[in-house]
């Protein structure tokens, strides 16, 4: 445990918070500063999660003192190996969807430039302090930060928006006082707010009912935010009915975030209790659930953004049944979809807003000739279906072949039954997609190909789409084998 | 470590990006790029052939995709006959595509050359896996590849045949995966060995339903009954298409995957442990035949075909089930010699309709005076599907009907009553055509395509008189050496 007079643990949430303000200030005077604060806001934070990956790889876990304040009573940042990727994911993905904002803002969202940005680095921030801290109640003021953030961008879209904002208002809301009475509960028992230090507190009190409750309510508020079955409900219009930069934000990285949480809970501060209580099936089964459920409301949408949005409440299933699972393939496998899921469905999204953008054909039934008239976009939308049914060599395929061996080394026939089935599921409404787009005739029209600020991140995910498949034990080794080693459990 | 098994699927893989860059605006140049990266595969595969004739293993790990799971190429004497066969026969029907899609001025076509490119690269990959993922990547990649080109002409009868092309495919990829996923739980390994792996790792009954699984996940590409369903509706596609999946490709990928599950992941001890002979061989047994039905009553001459293929693949796999050295060989023969027949009849086929829009049987009288060279060649092309010397065909059922004789009278009686069934439907057409009055003034296709059928039928008159061509009959029994000691 070092230290460090490294800043950076601070400056990476720091910065966007910041950020958030300075362009919400310049930007009712300069256009165009909000855009630009933005963009150096994130790739700072960039540069920062790596720092925290070098010292991190250079000297073990980290541990970070806000003020310098001792815990249990000051906020601690704690990093590993497991949020170390996470604060690198949300960087890099937070980054790119940056720089595809630049042109679709505007349109999108005319007149509120700067209240956007601000917004979206809220969200940014809101996201890394998630991830980063080391305090159960910090992490309820991080998630509502990002939470309130997130009602603010998809609302600004208008129309639709506002409706499923509010839905998303009112379960959020829930969900983050099932979240705020756990850590109360917890704080009533053992007066510590502290993570590492809650673990050391925990396992005499395992059986106390204040305590199981307390996992509860944790566990049922963080399952509301990430949408796993059956409290998913407000998960589509919210994914489907934002602007598609704040799309890309929200469903690439919200869910992992939330899902994290759930690990980091789960793993690091209740292993205790996992042993008598049946809460690792019960992830199981909902995870199952969830993948089925989703892959079928998926199946009936035929706007794009909106089966996305179901598409991603299975995806969310399967890092639960991941999770569930607990052996060290499924984890792998869960882990590996974290960050799988999110290039994927930050490409697939990207997409999707760069084709209402140019054709304003939200309909799958109207892509026609897409292949024409959008090459390199129909392009990503084919690697990144290709991805989500998983045909190797993308990276999709091969977080489900780790969820298969984690799911027959733990004997769950079920589990690898279901995710073979989802295969098909999504096999049948991405195909659908395919079909349209490179093999339907559709209006005559030249190229009206997306500008460069959309296509340069969709290329850069497109390409990952392919990378992180081939080389995903690159990936594996360097980022999750570590971030896997944080298990006490075992 | 030896790069020309990477650099045969590679060439291919680069051809198809530069189709995709090059465009309808240089054609030629485009055409250029298929011709050419199929001279250049057969000519890396056929510097192989002189290795593995050696006994020399060549080998090629890319990279490690899982712990202890590379993406592994290993040249093998099964792997480098399937890859003989594909290679050469691509050359062939590049031209003949160029010829065939400029006479009916399709369109699309370069996502047909460059689909055609992915195909025949993972083809290739298929035929040098080293172990079942690797197979699995390139096997999953073959479908995905060939669905444009299944629905490339966008009538809704097209897009109809490729949702259930893919229906089939995906579907059954999927049965693939788990089957692996659990041969990988059960064994620890998934490296291809002679004599296969699997003895020992499961109770019988697991082991009886992964074969099981292992045969749908194959056998859908090979079409078995009842998963033969997506071969007829996918004659939609232009028949260098056809002439590729029925020959070359698809079809021949899936009964490569079964000769690989039956002999270097179960091995010829464990099947018949299992006493899993009997089921397998009714299967491919009840597929000759009512395949070979279907055909007789077909007058769509592409659809006649597909049955035809349907009925020949299971001739393939019945005989690698007898588990008897010269059916195996058999077997293994008529990989490559049904391929050159089936695609000669193909490209007949799509010489007649590219030139009279003829498609049905019924239509045919009398066109073998109009078209000599075509229907010469489909007259060539028959009588190897028959048995009749010296055409290929013979050669590789004179092994069957050996093997059938020595291990499984009835599959003996099978094997003679399809070569009936198959003068039933094949000699009637070209008794029709040459020696019926019928038809107006027609004459033969353009050189292109006329060009490639001629080559074809040549290529099997060739392997029916000098076997050892191309070092097949060798290769052949290696093969039976290696599998069934």
């Amino acid at each position: 445990m070092s230290c460090p007079a490294s800043p950076w643990p601070a400056l990476v949430v720091v910065m966007p918070l910041s950020a958030a303000f300075l362009c919400f200030v310049l930007g009712q005077r300069w256009r165009g500063t909000p855009l630009l604060i933005s963009l150096l806001a994130t790739a700072l934070c960039c540069v920062g999660s790596l720092e925290i990956l070098r010292e991190l790889a250079a000297s073990g876990p980290i541990s970070y003192r806000l003020g310098g304040w001792r815990p249990p009573w000051g906020i601690e940042y704690r990093i590993d190996g497991l949020n170390a990727f996470m604060l690198l994911l949300i960087s890099s993905v937070g980054m790119l969807a940056t720089l595809y904002s630049a042109r679709n803002v505007p349109l999108e969202v005319p007149g509120g430039v700067p209240h956007y940005y601000a917004l979206h680095l809220l969200l940014i921030a809101g996201l890394l302090g998630m991830s980063i801290t080391g305090d159960v109640f910090n992490l309820y003021v991080f998630l509502e930060i990002s939470s309130l953030a997130a009602y603010a961008l998809i609302a600004s879209a208008g129309g639709r928006g506002l409706r499923a904002s509010f839905n998303y208002i009112v379960m959020g809301t829930v969900a983050a006082c099932f979240y705020l009475l756990g850590v109360g509960y917890l704080y009533a028992v053992t007066g510590s707010l502290n993570m590492a230090d809650l673990a050391g507190l925990l396992p005499p009190l395992r059986h106390s009912p204040v305590v199981v409750i307390a996992l509860a309510f944790l566990l049922t508020g963080l399952a509301i935010k990430v949408a796993l079955v059956p409290l998913h409900a407000w998960l589509p219009d919210a994914y489907a009915y934002a602007p598609s930069s704040a799309s890309v934000l929200i469903a690439s990285l919200m869910g992992k975030v939330g899902l994290y949480a759930m690990m980091r809970l789960l793993f690091s501060v209740f292993p205790a209790l996992l042993g008598s209580l049946p809460v690792l099936p019960l992830l199981c089964g909902l995870g199952g659930c969830a993948v089925i459920v989703g892959s079928v409301l998926a199946l009936a949408q035929m706007d794009f953004k909106r089966m996305l949005a179901c598409s991603s409440i299975s995806q969310v299933g399967y890092i639960v049944l991941g999770v569930g699972l607990a052996n060290d393939r499924a984890l792998t496998g869960a882990l590996l979809h974290v960050l799988n899921h999110a290039v994927m469905k930050g490409a697939l999204f990207m997409a999707a807003g760069a084709i209402i953008q140019m054709t304003g054909q939200r309909d799958v039934r109207r892509f026609g000739r897409l292949h024409h008239r959008m090459p390199l976009t129909a392009t990503v939308v084919l690697l990144g279906a290709l991805s989500m049914i998983g045909i190797p060599p993308t990276c999709g395929f091969f977080s489900k072949w780790y969820l298969l061996l984690g799911s027959l080394e733990a004997g769950s026939w079920a589990s690898a039954g279901v995710i073979l089935l989802s295969s098909l599921l999504n096999a049948i409404y991405f195909f659908r997609v395919i079909e349209r787009s490179l093999m339907a005739g559709g209006e005559p029209g030249g190229r009206s190909e997306a500008p460069l600020s959309m296509l340069l991140p969709m290329a850069v995910l497109g390409a990952a789409i392919l990378l992180l498949g081939i080389f995903n034990q690159a990936i594996v080794a360097a980022l999750l084998a570590p971030a896997l080693r944080l298990a006490p459990w075992r | 470590m030896e790069m020309r098994p990477l650099l045969a699927i590679l060439v291919s893989l680069g051809a198809a990006v530069l189709i995709l860059l090059t465009g309808e605006r240089h054609r030629n140049l485009r055409e250029l790029w298929s011709i050419g990266a199929a001279v250049a595969k057969f000519a890396l595969v056929l510097s192989l052939l002189g290795p593995v004739l050696r006994g020399e293993t060549v080998e090629c790990t890319v990279l490690r995709l899982y712990p202890g799971l590379d993406l592994c190429l290993r040249v093998d004497r099964l792997g480098l006959l399937f890859a003989l066969t594909a290679s050469l026969l691509w050359v062939l029907t590049s031209v003949y595509s160029i010829g065939y899609m400029r006479s009916l001025g399709y369109g699309e076509q370069t996502r047909y050359y460059a689909c055609f490119a992915l195909a025949m690269s993972s083809t290739l990959g298929i035929a040098f896996a080293a172990n079942l993922l690797t197979f699995y990547l390139f096997y999953e990649l073959l479908s995905v590849s060939t669905y444009p080109l299944v629905a490339h002409l966008q009538s809704p009868e097209a897009i109809r045949a490729g949702r259930k092309y893919l229906a089939y495919t995906l579907g059954s990829g999927t049965v693939l995966l788990g089957a692996i996923a659990l041969t990988q739980r059960l064994a620890g390994t998934l490296d291809f060995r002679a004599g296969g792996f699997l003895q020992g790792s499961a109770p019988p009954e697991v082991l009886r339903a992964l074969l099981l699984a292992y045969m749908i996940g194959c056998g859908t590409k090979a079409a078995i009954m009842p998963l033969h369903s997506w071969l007829p509706s996918a004659m939609v596609a232009p028949t260098p298409v056809s002439a590729l999946l029925h020959a070359v490709a698809v079809v021949k990928a899936g009964v490569f995957g079964c000769l690989r599950v039956l002999g270097f992941v179960f091995g010829p001890q464990l099947l018949r442990q299992l006493g899993a002979t009997v089921p397998l061989g009714i299967a491919c047994g009840a597929t000759i035949l009512v395949a070979s039905a279907f055909a007789l009553a077909a007058d769509n001459l592409k659809r006649r075909l597909a049955f035809s293929t349907i009925s020949q693949l299971s001739y393939i796999v019945l005989g690698a089930v007898i588990l008897s050295p010269d059916a195996l060989r058999g077997a293994v023969l008529h990989l490559p010699f049904h391929a050159f027949m089936k695609i000669t009849l193909f490209f007949c086929a799509g010489a007649i309709y590219a030139e009279t829009h003829r498609e049905n049987v019924s239509q045919l009288d009398g066109i073998g005076r109009r078209m000599p060279l075509t229907m010469g060649a489909f007259a060539i092309g028959s009588f190897g599907m028959v048995g009749i010397p010296p055409v290929c065909g013979y050669l590789s059922k004179w092994f069957l009907c050996l093997g059938a004789a020595e291990g499984s009278l009835p599959s003996l009686c099978i094997y003679l009553s399809s070569a009936l069934l198959n003068a039933a439907y094949f000699l009637p057409i070209v008794y029709a055509a040459f020696f019926r009055e019928g038809g107006q003034e027609t004459r033969e296709a353009s050189a292109l395509m006329v060009g490639p059928l001629l080559v074809a039928a040549a290529g099997t008159l060739a392997l029916g008189i000098f076997p050892n061509a191309l070092g097949v009959m060798e290769l052949a029994g290696g093969i039976v050496r290696e599998v069934l000691p």
